[in-house]
């Protein structure tokens, strides 16, 4: 400290005062721009602070919506499955078990589809091959989902019901115990069909996840499994599958989380039946699709606050799912900063 | 030889399966376009823009709806895009330290995928039962929430990769931290963030949901803000699900427009803006 005010001691006078070095800027202008550089933080963090504020607001609202039926109702509503908007008893049932059992469906199809595809993607593709073919995947995701669902309605189901219905009946419906499943009429509008075009809906954002994941795979561990003599598909199973598990199992839980949320494409060839059936041919409801076609014919206070609910109940789901899959998928993000 | 062989059968094997795996993903999108092209391409005709919704048997065209949906996307656009370009700011340039920047980069995540159509009962909740109608504001205001975080999300990533020398030569240079930001990186991250609004721009206009309970419908020609206002997705919901044989060739041609100019957009960023985007 001494030699820093000894050489100040040295300088010549009128540059050894401070004051006079920093008022060569006019103190006006440095306040104005602390001022401005204040205002813009701040500025910048109320947005931020409002996704925050609009995530509360969103719940709050559908709570205060659902009180009327959360007090009829209570946790009845979760597993009562009349929906009778005449005498006014609500049931969530049919429409979660609906939701559920749709995004499963997609899953099911999904997940190996999605797994082949980011395989093709990262390992088989010619290198020139690969962005077109990654981008018309993803075109997929950008199809608007009621598109999906006029085609699925006018275009697959009586395709479905033609080709696919019977034949599948007439070899899976024989099965002992699931056999129940798939037996009854062909008429190509019911839960799986909705499962279906879900699935086509899924794939893109399960694939691209994947391949996103799979690409991380420092190239040294490939190379050494390689060397070893293993062929590409044990590289990939028994290599690059274990190292990314995390993040494909976020992946997966992006994928469940869009399926349980959509909303127009499963509209359209649900069957919006309130019935809970055993056979997947059958028409059912998700929570989404009861919403689409009730809610702007809905009247009575009840019956409108029960929708509400429905919303609710969808809204907390995917929020879970998703909360999941973004705590995974930060996990491998973190692992692969710590590993290279 | 035997284990070499099995292991090279399930290798080419596999690898086959993969390959189907890619060309039943991209049969989708064909047959999704071919019919399309073919059943869109029917009612293509000069009327569609120029003609309001018929009644049920008449002909007519989509002239109020293409111009109900051209306006509100436009109007959320510009109501979310500056929200969500000023939290993205947030988010790369001052949230390194604080708990609000990772839990809002968290949360914006989730909203990002949450349903769209619990976005429509929110805004109903909120907007629509308080003034008692339905309304073009209450479409605009759904059509924001869902543009805020697509653009907050491409906002940071594309201000993250602005290399940080570029930031310190400014700040070097004595300029205060609000023109480095607003001079220097948002204008080096600016092809990226246009990107994301593009994409945001996609997104919102194939949206039915959300307007479902907002802007509704309306089968005439309105600029009242404060009524119901026709848009393409519902006017193709309510048509397609119609009896009537000339609302479902029209919901058709819709159906056409809208995909037509969703993948050019989305093609459109992808290829201009060669940065890498997620999907969303």
């Amino acid at each position: 400290m001494s030699a820093v005010a000894n050489t100040i001691e040295r300088l010549p006078r009128g540059l050894s005062d401070m004051s006079t070095v920093s008022r060569a800027i006019p103190d006006s202008n440095l306040r104005k721009h602390y001022r401005l550089d204040q205002l813009f933080r701040h500025a910048t963090r109320a947005f931020a602070f409002l996704v925050l504020a609009l995530l509360v607001a969103i719940i709050i609202s559908l709570i205060l919506g659902s009180l009327p039926a959360l007090k009829a109702f209570g946790l009845k509503f979760l597993v009562t499955a009349h929906w009778n908007p005449v005498t006014e008893e609500f049931g969530a049932l049919v429409p979660i078990v609906g939701t559920l059992v749709t995004s499963f469906i997609a899953l099911l199809i999904g997940i190996p589809v999605s797994f082949g595809i980011a395989l093709f993607l990262t390992e088989l593709s010619p290198i020139w091959l690969r962005r077109p073919l990654g981008t018309a995947i993803e075109l997929l995701a950008a199809i608007p989902s009621i598109i999906y669902g006029m085609w699925g309605l006018f275009v697959f189901a009586p395709v479905f019901a033609t080709y696919v219905q019977p034949s599948l009946t007439a070899t899976l419906g024989k099965i002992p115990v699931a056999g129940v499943l798939f037996q009854g009429p062909s008429i190509g509008i019911g839960v799986l069909t909705a499962g279906l075009i879900l699935a086509i809906m899924v794939i893109p954002f399960i694939a691209s996840v994947m391949r996103d994941v799979f690409e991380i795979v420092p190239a040294v561990l490939k190379e050494s499994a390689y060397a070893l003599g293993s062929t590409t598909w044990e590289v990939v199973w028994n290599v690059v599958l274990p190292y990314t598990k995390v993040g494909v199992v976020g992946g997966v839980m992006l994928g469940l989380g869009r399926a349980l949320g959509e909303t127009m494409a499963v509209t359209f060839v649900i069957g919006n039946a309130h019935r809970l059936t055993s056979s997947l041919m059958l028409p059912g409801n998700s929570i989404a699709s009861t919403l689409a076609n009730e809610f702007t014919e809905a009247i009575g206070d009840l019956y409108f606050s029960s929708l509400i609910e429905l919303g609710l109940i969808l809204f907390l789901i995917t929020f879970v799912v998703l909360a999941f899959s973004k705590l995974l998928l930060m996990r491998l993000a973190k692992q692969e900063g710590q590993k290279t | 030889m035997n284990l070499y062989a099995r292991r090279l059968f399930l290798n080419r094997f596999n690898l086959l399966v993969s390959l189907f795996t890619m060309l039943f993903g991209l049969f989708w999108l064909g047959w999704i376009l071919l019919t399309l092209f073919e059943a869109g391409f029917r009612a293509l005709t000069p009327d569609l823009f120029l003609r309001m919704t018929p009644p049920p048997g008449s002909t007519g065209g989509l002239l109020n709806a293409i111009s109900g949906s051209l306006f509100m996307a436009a109007a959320g656009t510009l109501l979310g895009t500056p929200i969500g370009i000023m939290a993205g700011i947030y988010l790369a340039e001052f949230g390194g330290r604080g708990w609000l920047a990772p839990v809002t980069r968290f949360i914006n995540d989730i909203l990002l995928s949450a349903p769209s159509i619990v976005i429509g009962l929110f805004i109903y909740e909120i907007y629509v039962v308080n003034v008692r109608h339905f309304s073009a504001w209450a479409g605009i205001m759904a059509l924001a929430l869902i543009v805020i975080p697509v653009v907050i999300r491409t906002t940071e990533n594309m201000l993250r990769l602005v290399p940080d020398s570029l930031r310190e030569a400014a700040v070097a240079l004595g300029a205060p931290q609000w023109k480095v930001i607003t001079l220097v990186t948002v204008r080096a991250a600016k092809a990226g963030i246009i990107t994301g609004i593009l994409l945001a721009v996609a997104r919102i206009s194939g949206e039915t949901a959300p307007l479902l309970f907002t802007a509704l419908n309306n089968q005439f020609w309105s600029l009242n803000m404060n009524a119901p206002m026709a848009n393409l997705p519902v006017v193709i919901f309510q048509f397609a699900m119609s009896p009537y044989e000339n609302w479902q060739h029209l919901a058709w041609s819709g159906a056409l427009l809208i995909t037509l100019s969703v993948l050019a957009l989305n093609i459109f960023a992808r290829v201009v803006f060669r940065n890498k985007t997620p999907v969303y």
